[in-house]
């Protein structure tokens, strides 16, 4: 205790001393910082035993050693935290206030508080002088202040626990004297493997070594989701993943990211096993028993792709509903209940399960006679759901209950009031109560981090002010708020990135521990659950053993899946001709739907029916298909986006009074389309084998480009009656004469700005020039987790606009608007487009994209005048727009152009042969965006074109993402076709797109915008 | 059925009281409310029960006006009802407490779940409830505590219960209303407007936002019969 007095001082000292370092230092400060986070997550179980931090503090000191070797004195002795918190001054100051900012108070807090640097510190505050002389002295120093440190930590039941380590410690610590090396390698062997690099190659084969030495076993329990207990031996220093894949494997559970293994640290407080480490270090001295949960909780059950994943899900669930953890309402904990029967003793059979007493069964909580009434009411009005989809139904309903898949942490706000924080895939939640009382959307949350038992977010400034807010929260006790911190870090890695973040490079990263999610992420684990070729495990489920296994066995989702893989080149083959189809049907905008539609479904059909036979084909090949990256939010919003976006034109109809015509074309054609996007969904992960990274990811959207492509072309070449064929919402080509040349145009256009990014990314990129332009960048520095964070977050809140029709052929719903006379179209396109990276701000994509929209715009102006031979009249206005964006600080001035260009066409259609088409396009666009020098290369990571229609609103959305170095970019491309009889207030749907975009993607600046106003005068005819 | 997501679902019944005379005496008059015509808000509410009626296909239970209650009309006081369920509140008014017996009787009688509250804490005025078909928001109004929100939030456990601070002498729905599925229609005041922040803030689900020119007009009802 009395040298935490002495060490804080030294550290002060140190830190001045530093600073006047800090300038020439920073680079491999940098450096340090990532290393000594990544030599965090040892650390994490908060006081450790002293072996573990010994290790610790020896092998960084023995890489720092290597790092500095041109030794820069004292500094490459100071302690890792307090480096860190040095080069927070110095980059987080542009980075706004943050939690850790080394006030000198907080430095002090800090030594209590972390356990990483303690050694450290200790070691400094001792051994300053003698730095130099041998480890071994220092090391006693260490160990015998590691005491008092945890001591501090107010944690009476761990420092009892740390007193018998002491002495193993001391034995380790002579071992570790002579094989430093070997020590190193300890910690080295439970930190991930990716944060080692250099050091761990050496090590690996002493690591190995030494495990042999000890080759212990240990036998570990696992309680399963059943309640039945399975049981194992491990070695001794075995990892987490080592017993987990154990468990999955004994369960037959192949889509096992969801899952995890807890163990109880404390009657109130379970912890995750972290898979990268050793069990034994996470541990401690706590028995070996562990239950296996599950810990990401899909927000889409039905797009898991097998049923025993499902199931096991429900089993989750159904504890959870039983102990109160997932409350219900009455009503659902009867239909739950009653899925649960289903599932379980298959058909209500008034013989047999009249006598059941269902008071076995724990549907709820507290169970009542009315509940068990009622559950067995709804029971009887199941019959003929299988199992399996019996589970479906059950998940279906879960999923939608406001507390699933949030995990609580009791805490308490900075005034002292007890209230819950909720970890779930979009956030954190808030509650008071039961009462949501505020909500923290990931990309909202700039940074998490915790210190003591306090943990904190910096949030980005709300639409109206001006600066970052830090907020706090008071967590019982220092584990409780890693705890939080630990499981906030995982659920926005799993749900939000693409893949899991990688020890950052050049940029640092200010988290306080340099623990990671090294699972995979959920995109990743649906690309891979995409190659799962297997037959349908069977398994029981475990109330009824008299379960048909005929339905059981055979559960038709998995059973297509497996079927689609059985035949690889099947869906290669589909997608390979059924674009071509898919372009007909969209082209053929009379009767010839109906026929091209069967075709594109039949190789399905023929597929399936060839191994077996399902009746609910199409469904679930569906869902098997869609496990697409990235998709899944987009599917599951999709129902409800087409429910929302039909009501709104069903009250926009009311209010108009009018009836906007039906366009069954669009219909069709999301029908249609699905299916090619599915195709490219499962063909690209199948050629490449699964997508563990974004160069995967990237590859496979090459795919889906060269698949657009074709379809594209496919379109072009065979059909000719294609009205209007829009590029980006930007040019409408007149009629059927000049369409023909124009729709070629276009569509080399429209293929390579979709591919632009492909392109750019052999193109240079200037970085200086967009410098100014994207408000995120400056406070991205923080690094890669922020990145893809908001790279990701546009897929994800992408909500309205997605739905199934992944696909380039928006220009279609343009043209069925023609057929009708007198309706007016609008089309807003909004370009929100997002860079993020540190100091290369640009991303060549956007500068890509802005120069060729720029080229397309003016051939908007151009051509119609041209094909025409009609002179319209183009104005063009010059106007200051200011948009306000999410963060006011940088307040962006855009140019406005509105060009009003007015043009005749004449198309011929097979119902309406002349068409007078006047077009008004007001385009307002960032004057920033134009200037796209080259950029050195980027990679295009994914492209996407989400089209989503309703009665009288067309959505097309196509986003791409870049990657270029450290810098993502993605640039969201949204266009809304409005179709309606009356006038439409432009600016007001102008007005109203923009907010959306705004909302959606608060991260992202608006750079364009372009209206475009059409309107069709029938009688006018003159050809 | 009680599902979550189902929506706003449908409506069958509609349920008015009449206007009492004394709606246009100093009592009526108490809740910050201009002086009244009394003959035209009876005409008005006729016509309401008519629309209700004919127009919208509802079968239309009538409670007969009290004198006693003036403020007895309002109706959307006195319950918060979704699915089969309803909570019969206890407004912030002890005056007004009276008027959810008669309520209470005309729910019950139509086969809900009727859920009461017993805390002697809480408040809750039902116009401070807004179901969005998805979630519940509870304006923490002059008339609304946090215990009566989280009583809103335990009879309907399935939907998240978000409260909404609301400044000014409104209730949150004379603030916002749904204007349609996903939609939420709010005037234009400053308070309108704050409340429709933080609803946003608040949900997981996104909502198209209708803004009209006065919070009057956002006091609306989304019906579809059935």
């Amino acid at each position: 205790m009395t040298t935490e007095v002495g060490s804080v001082s030294e550290v002060k000292k140190d830190s001045s001393q530093l600073g006047t370092d800090a300038t020439k230092e920073k680079p491999k400060e940098v450096a340090e910082n990532q290393q000594n986070q990544s030599s965090d997550p040892e650390e994490e179980k908060g006081s450790q035993p002293p072996p573990a931090a010994e290790s610790q503090s020896s092998l960084r000191r023995q890489k720092r050693e290597k790092e500095t070797s041109e030794s820069r004195g004292i500094s490459r002795f100071i302690p890792p935290w307090l480096k860190k918190q040095k080069s927070y001054t110095l980059v987080v100051a542009k980075d706004g206030g943050d939690k850790k900012e080394p006030t000198q108070a907080v430095v002090e807090e800090q030594v209590l508080d972390k356990e990483e640097p303690l050694p450290e510190e200790q070691r400094q505050a001792k051994g300053d002088a003698e730095e130099m002389a041998q480890k071994k002295q220092e090391i006693k120093v260490e160990v015998k202040e590691e005491k008092p440190s945890v001591s501090k930590e107010e944690k009476p039941s761990v420092s009892k626990v740390e007193m018998q380590p002491t002495e193993l410690v001391s034995k380790e610590r002579e071992e570790k004297v002579k094989e430093t090396q070997e020590d190193k390698l300890e910690g080295g062997a439970a930190k991930r493997e990716t944060k080692e690099v250099q050091t761990n190659e050496l090590k690996a084969e002493k690591a190995s070594q030494k495990v042999t030495k000890k080759t212990k076993t240990v036998q570990c329990k696992v309680t399963l989701l059943d309640g039945t207990e399975y049981s194992c031996d491990l070695e001794k220093h075995a990892k987490g993943q080592v017993l987990f894949d154990k468990v999955c494997e004994h369960l037959n559970l192949l889509e096992k990211d969801y899952f995890g293994l807890l163990f109880q640290e404390s009657p109130e407080q379970k912890n995750w096993l972290d898979p990268a480490k050793e069990i034994k270090r996470q541990l401690r001295n706590l028995p070996w028993l562990f239950t296996f949960n599950v810990k990401f909780y899909p927000p889409d059950p039905s797009q898991l792709t097998e049923d025993i994943t499902r199931y096991f899900l429900c089993l989750q669930l159904r504890q959870d509903i039983a102990s109160g953890r997932l409350p219900c309402s009455f009503v659902t904990h009867a239909l739950l209940g009653s899925y649960t029967l289903q599932a379980e003793l298959g058909d209500y059979d008034p013989e047999e399960h009249g006598s059941i007493d269902l008071s076995e069964f724990q549907f709820a909580p507290t169970q009542t006679k009315e509940l068990e009434e009622k559950v067995a009411e709804l029971h009887k009005t199941h019959r003929g759901l299988s199992p399996a989809q019996a589970d479906s139904q059950f998940l279906e309903n879960a999923k939608r209950l406001s507390m699933y898949g949030v995990d609580l942490h009791h805490a308490k706000d900075s005034e002292g009031v007890d209230i819950k924080l909720g970890v779930c895939a979009n956030g954190l939640l808030i509650y008071k109560d039961r009462l949501r009382i505020n909500r923290f959307a990931w990309p909202k949350i700039l940074k998490i981090s915790y210190k003591r038992s306090n943990f904190y977010i910096k949030v980005r400034p709300a639409e109206l002010e001006q600066f970052e807010s830090t907020i706090g929260f008071k967590l019982p006790n220092h584990r409780a708020a890693k705890r939080l911190w630990k499981v906030c870090v995982e659920h926005h890695t799993f749900y939000r990135l693409v893949s899991p973040e990688q020890p950052p490079k050049a940029k640092f990263l200010t988290l306080g521990s340099k623990f990671r999610y090294s699972g995979r992420t959920q995109a990743q684990t649906r690309q891979a659950s995409t190659l799962i070729d297997r037959p349908a495990p069977h398994f029981e489920r475990t109330s009824s053993k008299r379960v048909s296994r005929s339905l059981d066995g055979a559960p038709i989702g998995v059973m297509d899946q497996s079927l689609m893989k059985d035949f690889p080149g099947a869906a290669g083959e589909i997608s390979a001709y059924g674009p071509g189809l898919v372009s007909i049907a969209v082209v053929q905008d009379g009767d010839g739907r109906r026929e091209v539609r069967s075709p594109t479904k039949a190789p399905h059909l023929q597929l399936i029916e060839g191994k077996k036979n399902s009746l609910r084909v199409e469904g679930d090949n569906i869902y098997v298909r869609h496990s697409n990256l990235m998709l899944e939010e987009l599917d599951k919003a999709q129902e409800d986006i087409l429910k929302h976006q039909a009501s709104i034109s069903e009250l926009k109809r009311n209010f108009m009074e009018s009836t906007p015509e039906p366009r069954p074309n669009e219909w069709e054609k999301r029908r249609i389309t699905p299916l090619s996007l599915q195709t490219q969904g499962t063909r690209a992960p199948e050629s490449e084998g699964p997508c563990t990274g974004a160069r995967d990811a990237v590859k496979s959207s090459h795919e889906t480009l060269n698949i657009v492509e074709e379809k594209k072309r496919a379109e072009v070449g065979k059909d000719e009656r294609v009205i209007t064929e829009e590029m980006n919402g930007k040019e409408i080509s007149p009629g059927s004469g000049p369409g023909e040349i124009r729709k070629v145009e276009p569509v080399t256009q429209k293929d390579s700005t979709s591919l632009s990014s492909e392109s750019s990314s052999s193109s240079s990129e200037s970085e200086e020039e967009d410098v100014g332009e994207y408000r995120p960048h400056h406070r991205v520095t923080e690094g890669t987790i922020r990145e893809e964070q908001e790279y990701e977050e546009e897929v994800e809140e992408e909500p309205r606009p997605a739905a199934k029709v992944v696909e380039r052929e928006e220009a279609v719903p343009e043209a069925s608007p023609v057929t009708q006379a007198g309706a007016s179209v609008i089309t807003v396109e909004t370009v929100i487009q997002e860079n993020v990276g540190a100091q290369k701000i640009p991303g060549e994509k956007s500068v890509h994209e802005g120069a060729l929209k720029q080229d397309m715009g003016e051939e908007a102006e151009e051509e119609p005048q041209k094909v025409n031979g009609e002179v319209s009249h183009v104005d063009i206005d010059v106007l200051p727009q200011i948009i306000c964006c999410s963060e006011p600080p940088v307040v962006k001035t855009e140019m406005v152009t509105i060009s009003d260009a007015s043009q005749r066409t004449e198309i011929s259609t097979k119902e309406v042969p002349i068409v007078q088409t006047e077009t008004k396009t007001i385009t307002y666009e960032s004057p920033q965006i134009d200037g796209g020098a080259g950029g050195d290369s980027g990679t295009l990571l994914t492209a996407q074109t989400i089209t989503s229609e309703s009665v009288s609103t067309t959505t097309t959305t196509h986003i791409t993402k870049t990657v270029k170095g450290g810098i993502s970019e993605t640039r969201i491309e949204k266009r809304i076709v409005i179709t309606g009889d009356g006038d439409i207030d432009h600016d007001q749907a102008l007005a109203q797109a923009i907010r959306e975009a705004r909302e959606q993607h608060p991260d992202m600046s608006v750079t364009r915008v372009v209206v475009h106003k059409e309107t069709e005068l029938a009688e006018e005819g003159e050809d | 059925m009680g599902t979550p997501g189902e929506g706003l679902g449908r409506c069958s019944h509609a349920l008015i009281r009449g206007v009492p005379e004394s709606l246009a005496s100093g009592e009526g008059a108490g809740a910050g409310l201009p002086a009244l015509d009394l003959a035209k808000a009876q005409r008005e509410h006729g016509v309401l029960g008519g629309k209700l009626r004919q127009r919208l296909g509802l079968q239309l239970l009538e409670l007969p006006p009290e004198e006693s209650l003036p403020l007895g009309p309002l109706l959307g006081d006195t319950a918060v009802i979704q699915g089969d369920t309803a909570l019969i509140t206890r407004p912030w008014s002890p005056a007004r407490r009276p008027e959810v017996d008669g309520v209470r009787k005309a729910l019950q009688d139509l086969g809900l779940r009727i859920v009461e509250i017993g805390d002697e804490n809480a408040t809750l005025d039902g116009t401070d409830v807004l179901f969005t078909g998805r979630e519940f928001f509870v304006g923490l109004s002059k008339w609304t505590n946090h215990r009566g929100a989280e009583i809103v939030a335990d009879t309907f456990r399935d939907f998240a219960v978000s409260t909404v601070p609301v400044s000014g002498p409104s209730h949150l729905r004379g603030l916002c209303g749904m204007g349609g599925p996903r939609t939420v229609v709010a005037g234009s005041s400053d308070a309108a407007q704050k409340a429709v922040r933080a609803m946003a803030v608040l949900t997981d689900h996104p909502y198209a936002s209708l803004t009209l020119p006065d919070d009057a007009a956002a006091d609306c009802l989304f019906l579809r019969p059935g």
